[in-house]
This record gives structure tokens, sequence and C-alpha cells, in this order.
């Protein structure tokens, strides 16, 4: 009766009353399928069929063995750790620059767009070698603090920590920041004002209403950096230090050195399956599309 | 229940419709669009589906195009079934209300693409795309991309690219809504200026019922998926078949009450204290039952304030406090409160020297008997 | 926002914003003038002015051959996935049929499991299809992780893309398919250029998968860099970096040029 059943009835027939139709278009996507399924889900679950059966019978063998000995479970610990530490300091850097993209001017907003999205699509590696220039011993960062005289040995940045989230925050940043601004974007200046109308100072107004109303974005950011984080290889493998060692890490150890496929699939799995856990208890607080639909396309 | 007796629907013997609809109805799922709609649509007629939004004359419409097989019924188009045919062919011709230009096009490539569908030669093409720019008086206009062009104009161009293939029948679907008043009335003179040269048929849907009186021979009212009535503009204003109608169409008084037929002509309407009297002729054309809750309408120019102490023969009368008084340039518009604090209104002309009614002032209001239509009332009071 | 704080708020933003700009931009680019030095190791800042790093990195074999080869595998990997990707986006976004969300997610997928489990999965399974090290394996595992990229921007074409205008098409006399080649497809095109270049990218900087996917005679760029970059910095990475970042970026700005072209 209203365009709004008819648009209904078009994408779910069934659900208004029709048969479930299936058009002619539907057949076009039948190639990717197909092709997702050989190249991609077949072989995750070829992997998952290994880290039971390699070695044969292994069963959950696999998986008690990482799960019994304390220094792998202190890598996946720290992983987590790993991660959460970038989710804060993207975080940290990532709200206020977003709030900053929302106040300036379109042309400027462009540009600040621009910023974070270029090196969004340079390579990883690219980066993290950056980085490792930056701050080796002999890197850009120790040769200015000498040359200045601020310090005179060189401080000890890469094989750290501080080195891995220095890294790692500068290549998840975008994945926080698009989002919260995505959201930010949506705000209507109104409500601070009509806050300030009432009684509100601009601080208050702030805490009081911009910030709670932006949380959407700053969950779907904190989610997207935290399970990206997880899966992260090339960053710590260059920048951090033994204690550092991330899960990934573990697994291509497992594989390409000590060829325990057996092992290094059942922490593959382990990996993907703690992913998931996280995208799913967050798809019950956060729209998922809010996450994954920004930044590609936007102008 | 419709006035179509006050209109003949059926094109005169020989004379065969360019569209029928038949029993045309469509469902969504348990909603029900349009419901059993019959229609018959002359050659070279102008005819209007009006109605509120959600009425389901847009379904019709598109209905009529293909984009949307019905649920039963059918669809003739100059003496073809076209029920199940697709859109592309079924050679009509379409005006969509946000234009529908290829935006990777040009003005004049727009109009030439119906004429490239039907492999038409490039030099029939070239010549026919000029003659219908200049059809819409943008023959210069050819080169520009519709981004480049204004509203206005971008409607034209539709029009020109729904002509150029000379279609059978023309369907427009609300063309002008997007545009602003001034703009709209000169869209309007020129779309019934293009259809008569072209002698086409016209199918055009509207919510704005002053546009539709301006320009149709007839007007289907749709309400809730039915043709509530189909006439002339004259024919809806002057002899409105429903109290949807009266209100619909026009500005409209509703004074509503009991009726009695009062033995062979006409009748009584009754309410509280007052009585007025229907005339034989309003009676005898709506098939209200004698008893029944019915409502008298009675359009504000009818209406009159009497001069005091007059009670002329052949008036209904009531008492009335004048509410407020408007200046509406040539007329003047009376809003005043019946004893029952029924707002109504008063149209005159303005007598330029005429004592000007006060605020609060009582008088008497008056109207002829003939003047009053009676419609039966559906929500019975 | 309202006036009464502006300024001193405004200077604290906009230096927070510097710094954050300088945060993102300023890694990369130093790698930039590093890549020109005269001397015979990275060193900060860079001394004199020389172009044999980047003649070092076309004429030593290791190097050029990766070259070759990661733009053959990029090129074919954005080649498959744009037709994959633009099938798909037209039947997720015009097709109805049961599962269509779940079509949805599939599709989606690559951008969500971590690409280290991607690469050992698809390792373990190519070796077995004896396609491990070669061309048609490592394109392969490009397009699976180009595919969403090609699917979003094709995807968000159609749905921005007047509706009505098919219909228009349809009611001038073009049936579907003549409705497509000559109102969908033109529409469309900058979606699709866009997902190509966005697939092309993607494949061009991959090095995780391809590290697993490759062998000492069939190598990509990214893949030799990470084996130069764990042991002798020679200043040839620097150039290669500058390379790759040159590269994307002109390709970026020609996506951005493709947008403003757009007709709708």
């Amino acid at each position: 009766m209203t365009t709004a059943d008819e648009a209904r009835s078009r994408t779910w027939p069934s659900l208004v009353g029709g048969r479930p139709r299936v058009n002619r278009w539907s057949v076009l996507a039948l190639p990717a399928v197909v092709f997702l399924v050989a190249v991609f889900l077949i072989p995750l679950l070829a992997m998952t069929l290994r880290s039971v059966n390699d070695p044969p019978g292994a069963g959950l063998s696999n998986y008690q063995q990482f799960f019994t000995q304390g220094a792998y479970v202190r890598v996946l610990t720290n992983t987590f750790w790993i991660a959460l530490l970038a989710t804060v300091s993207c975080l940290v850097i990532g709200y206020p620059f977003a709030y900053l993209m929302t106040i300036v001017s379109g042309r400027v907003a462009g540009l600040l767009l621009i910023a974070v999205l270029l090196p969004f699509w340079s390579s990883l590696l690219v980066r993290t070698f950056a980085w490792q220039v930056l701050l080796r011993d002999t890197g850009v960062i120790n040769r200015i603090l000498l040359d200045l005289g601020v310090i005179s040995e060189p401080l000890t940045l890469i094989r750290t920590t501080l080195g891995v989230i220095l890294g790692m925050s500068h290549i998840l940043l975008p994945f926080m920041v698009l989002p919260i601004y995505a959201v930010m974007r949506r705000i209507d200046p109104e409500f601070s004002r009509a806050a300030a109308n009432l009684g509100a100072s601009p601080a208050t107004a702030f805490l009081r209403i911009f910030v709670p109303l932006s949380l959407p974005g700053v969950l779907a950011g904190c989610l997207l950096v935290f399970v990206l984080a997880l899966g992260f290889y090339i960053t710590p493998a260059l920048l951090g230090g033994l204690k550092d060692q991330m899960i990934s890490q573990l697994i291509v150890q497992q594989i390409q050195q000590r060829l325990d496929w057996g092992f290094g699939t059942a922490m593959g799995v382990l990996l993907v399956a703690i992913t998931l856990a996280f995208l799913f208890a967050a798809s019950r607080a956060v729209r998922l599309q809010d996450v994954f639909g920004s930044g590609i396309g936007e102008d | 229940m419709t006035a179509e007796a006050m209109t003949p629907t059926r094109p005169a013997a020989g004379e065969r419709p360019a569209l029928v609809l038949r029993a045309l109805t469509k469902h969504f799922g348990s909603a029900v669009a349009v419901d059993g709609i019959d229609l018959d649509v002359r050659p070279g007629e102008f005819l209007t589906l009006l109605g509120p939004s959600g009425s389901g004359k847009t379904t019709t419409l598109r209905m009529v195009a293909g984009f949307m097989a019905p649920t039963s019924g059918s669809i003739e188009i100059d003496g073809s079934d076209m029920t199940r045919v697709p859109p592309h062919r079924r050679d009509v011709g379409m005006v969509f209300q946000n234009y529908a230009l290829f935006p990777h096009m040009t003005a004049a490539e727009n109009v030439a693409f119906p004429l490239r569908m039907r492999r038409r030669p490039g030099a029939e093409i070239k010549k026919r795309v000029g003659e219908a720019l200049d059809l819409v008086k943008l023959g210069s206009f050819g080169d520009r991309y519709p981004r480049q062009l204004s509203g206005g104009q971008q409607q034209r161009i539709a029009l020109a690219r729904a002509v150029v293939f000379e279609p059978r029948l023309l369907l427009m679907d609300e063309p002008l809504g997007a545009l602003d008043r001034k703009l709209r009335e000169s869209l309007q003179l020129e779309i019934i200026r293009v259809s008569r040269e072209l002698g086409a048929t016209v199918l055009y849907v509207t919510h704005d019922q002053e546009e539709a009186l301006v320009m149709s021979d007839r007007i289907a009212i749709f309400s809730m998926g039915r043709i509530e009535q189909l006439g002339s503009g004259a024919d809806l204003y002057d002899r409105p078949a429903s109290l949807f109608v009266a209100d619909f169409i026009g500005e409209s008084n509703i004074l509503r009450g009991r009726y009695e037929v009062d033995g062979g002509a006409g009748g009584w309407m009754t309410r509280d204290e007052t009585r007025w009297r229907v005339g034989a002729a309003s009676a005898g054309r709506s098939d209200v039952a004698s008893g029944a809750a019915a409502a008298l309408v009675v359009r504000p120019e009818r209406m009159r304030v009497l001069a005091d102490g007059a009670t002329p023969d052949g008036l209904n009368t009531a008492d009335a406090t004048v509410d407020e008084v408007l200046y509406l340039g040539p007329d003047i518009k009376y809003q005043l409160a019946l004893p029952w604090g029924q707002r109504i209104s008063i149209r005159e002309p303005r007598e330029l020297d005429a004592r000007e009614l006060a605020r609060g002032e009582r008088v008497r209001i008056g109207w002829k008997v003939e003047d009053g239509l009676l419609v039966a009332d559906p929500a019975s009071a | 926002m309202t006036e009464s704080w502006r300024q001193p708020r405004r200077i604290l933003m906009a230096a927070l914003g510097g710094l954050t700009v300088f945060y993102l931009l300023a890694p990369t680019l130093v790698i930039v003038p590093m890549s020109f030095t005269e001397a015979e190791i990275l060193s900060f800042p860079p001394q004199g002015f020389s172009l044999q790093w980047y003649e070092h990195m076309l004429t030593d074999t290791q190097w050029s051959t990766s070259i070759v080869n990661s733009l053959i595998v990029a090129v074919l990997t954005a080649a498959v996935a744009t037709v994959l990707g633009t099938l798909a986006a037209l039947g997720l976004s015009r097709g109805r049929f049961p599962g269509r969300s779940l079509v949805n997610g599939l599709v989606l997928s690559p951008l969500i499991v971590p690409v280290v489990v991607i690469a050992i999965g698809m390792f373990g399974l190519f070796v077995q299809w004896k396609i491990s090290g070669s061309v048609l394996g490592l394109v392969l595992a490009h397009t699976a992780l180009a595919l969403p990229f090609v699917v979003v921007n094709v995807g968000t074409s159609l749905q921005t893309m007047d509706r009505n205008l098919e219909l228009a098409a349809a009611n001038l006399g073009a049936n579907p398919r003549r409705s497509f080649m000559h109102i969908t497809l033109p529409i469309i095109l900058p979606g699709v250029v866009a997902g190509a270049i966005f697939a092309f990218i993607t494949s061009w900087d991959e090095v995780v998968t391809a590290i697993f996917l490759t062998t000492a005679r069939f190598r990509t760029l990214p893949v030799e860099m990470w084996e130069q970059v764990r042991q002798v910095v020679d200043p040839t990475v620097a150039a290669v970096s500058t390379t790759l970042l040159v590269v994307t970026t002109g390709l970026l700005l020609l996506l951005v040029f493709v947008r403003r072209q757009a007709p709708a």
C-alpha cells in the first residue's frame, strides 16, 4: 500500500506474504561465492581439520599443548595486552583528531581526511620499516636527540613494547578515527547550543552531551582496532623484543621453522575463534556496518 | 456507489478507448494497495488520478507502465492486452517525478535514447530529437548535461524524451512535485500544450487538487485503493458523490445531521433544534437512506451573510458568530462559529461600500437550498 | 559549538591536530630523502644526493625480478577481483535469494580473519594442490583478499544510483541487457575503477600471504623487502619503499580524479 511496503515486499517477499522468489540477478553472485568457498573457506576448514589431525589422531592434544605451557599462554596474554595498549593509544590520539575534523571547515576536514587515508593505503611493511629506521639506536630519533644534546646515549626504543605500540598505533589509527568521525559528523551542533542556552558550561556540554553521543563510534573504533591488533604480525616482528611476541609470530614460527603443522594450525584456529568471539560479543553492542562501512569510498 | 452515472465512462460507440483497466488489483502481502479499479480512458483525453498519498494512484500508474505486475485484473492499451507484457515492450511514454534523466548523457542523447532502442536510422533520430527539443522550447540545449540544467528545464527534457517516439499513451507521475509554484504553473500549461499538439492520451498522477482541476478533462479521485468518483472537474466540484470527494476538492462546509425524506421531493436535515431543507435534485442524486446520518456540503462561496432581519424564501439559514475576518484581495473570507461550536467559512466578493463585520458580531447566514449537497456520513455521529 | 570557548581550545586542538598529522605522515616521508643518500648505509640526515640505490633496485636481478613479479600478480589480481567482485556486487544488490546476508558476510569475511591465519590455511592447501610458489597461487590468494574492496566500492555505486534510471530505460524500450550496458554500467564505472585500483594496491603491498606463497625463485617486491629488512639494511630498501609509496599515492590520486569525473 505504501511505498515502504512495496520496498519491503521486493526485498523480503516471504516476509510480506509473497513466495520467496529467486530472480535472475542472483546468479551473478555465484562465481564470487564459488571462488571464495574454494580459495578461502576450504583452506580454513582444512586448517581446522589439520589442527586435530596432525599428528594423526591428535584430537585436542595440540590445543592442550598450548594451554598447558606457560610460555605459550604468556604469548597469548601478551597479545591481548598489546592489543589493548594499541587500542587505548589509538583512542587517546584518535578521539581528539576526529573531533578536530568536525570543527574545522570542510576544506581542512578534507585535507585531514587525506592525511588519515593516505598512510592507510600505503604498505604496512613500508610503514613498519620506517618506524624501524626511526627507532633504531642509530635511527632518526636518537640521531636528532643526540645531535641536539638532549641525551648522551641512544635511547632503546626498538625491540621494546613502546616501539611496537608506536608502530601499531600508527597503522591502526585510521581504523579508530574513521568510525568515530562518522558518528561525530552526525551529531547535531544544535545540541551543544541548546545545552549552553540551558546553562551548561562548554566543558559540561561537551562531557555530558557530545561525548555520550559519540560513544557508538568510539565503541566501533575500539572494537575494530582491537580485533585487527590481535592478528598483527609484521609490526611486532620488526619492532618488538622477545617478550613482546604476539601469537601470530608464534604461528609463523611453528609453521615455517618448526614445521609443526598440528600445533601451528591449532593456534591459528584459536586466533580466529578469539577474533570471532569478540566480534560477536560486540555485534550485540554496535552495528557492524558502522565498523566496516566507513573509510572506503568516503569523499 | 459512485457518481459514474453523471459522466459516461464508456466512450461513444465506435470509439475505442486508449486505455482500459478492468478489476485491476494489487496486493502487497495482506495489504491491498489497489482494490479492483475499472477505468476507461478516451483517446486524446487528459485524465488525472488524484488522491492523498497511499491511495493507490501511483501503484496503478506503475502497473500501467509495467514496472509492477497486478495481482489480478487486466490492462488493455489501444485494444491490446498488456497485462503481462514487460515494460520495455509497452510503448508508453513516462515522465518521472525526479525526471530520471540519464546523468552520463547529454539532453539530446537522453531524448535520442528511445529511438536508438528502436534502432531508428541516425538521420531520423537527429531530426526527431531536434523536433522534440523544439517542442519543449529547449532547441539549443541539446548539448547540456542534466546537471547543467535547472529543475524546470530537466522536466521539459524528460517530457521531450517521453514523447519523441510518439507513444500511444503518456504517463506522468507527479512530474511537477519538486518545482516551485510559479514554475509549476507555467509547466502545467506547457504540458497541456504539448499533449494537445500531439493528440496524446495522458494519464496524470497528482495529489494537488488545484493542479488536477486546471489540467484535466476528467479526474478520478482515489481513496484507499478505489476510485471514489470519476468525472470532470466541474462534476466533482458541484456534485461530489461522497464526503471524501467534497472534502478533497475545494473547500467545503460540512453540516452533519440526520436526513429525513419528505414525501416525494427532497427532505429535511435535522441537527439538534435546527432544520434545513434538502433540495429534490440533490436528494435524487445521492442514495442516503431516510433516517440515516448524513452531511450537507455547502461551498463557502455559496453562503452569504444575510442583512439584518432578512429571511428570504428558498434559503436555509443559521445563526453564527464572526470569528475571523480575512482579506483576500478581491474577496473577503469570514470564519464563523455555529451555535454548537463548529467553524465554517464564507467567501464573498468585497463590496466597496458594504459594512465590514466585526469579530464577535452575531449574524445570520444563509444559502440556497439547491446549493446544499447531500452526502452520506460514514462516521455517523 | 559556542563562541566563548573558541580561542584557547582552538589553539590546543590545532596543535594536537598538527602533531597527529605529523605522527601520521612523518615516518613514511622520512624514508624518501634517505633513499637518495650517497652513503652505503641508511643514515639520517642523508649524505649527498645520489640515485644509485634506485639504479641498484632496477639493475640487481633479485630486486628487478621481484618488481616484475609484483606487477604481474597485482595486475592479474586486479583483473580477476574486479570481474568477480563487480558480478558479486550486482548479484547482491539487484538479486533476491535466500541467504543473501550470508553471502554478503562471506564476501566481506577476508577482511575479518587475521591474515596470518589465511596465509597458513592457503599455504597448507595450495601445497597439496601444487600451486604454492606459483603466480596462480598468489593471484588466487590476493584476489580473495581484494574481493571485499571491489564489492564494497561497486556496491556503493549501485546503491547510490537512482533506481528510476533503470525503470526509465526499460520504459523507453531497453531490454534488461541493453539497460545494463547503456545505463547501469557507465554509471557504476567509477565504482568499478575504484575497486580495481584498491585491488591492485592490496596485491601490490601485500606481504604476509606472499611470504608463504612465494619461493626463493619467485618473489614479490614486499617479500624481497621483508627478507632484506631483517638482515642487512642497505638504502636500496629505502628506494624500494619510496617506489612503493609513489605507486600507491599515484593510484590514489588517480582514484580521486576518477571520482571527480563521476557523472551522477
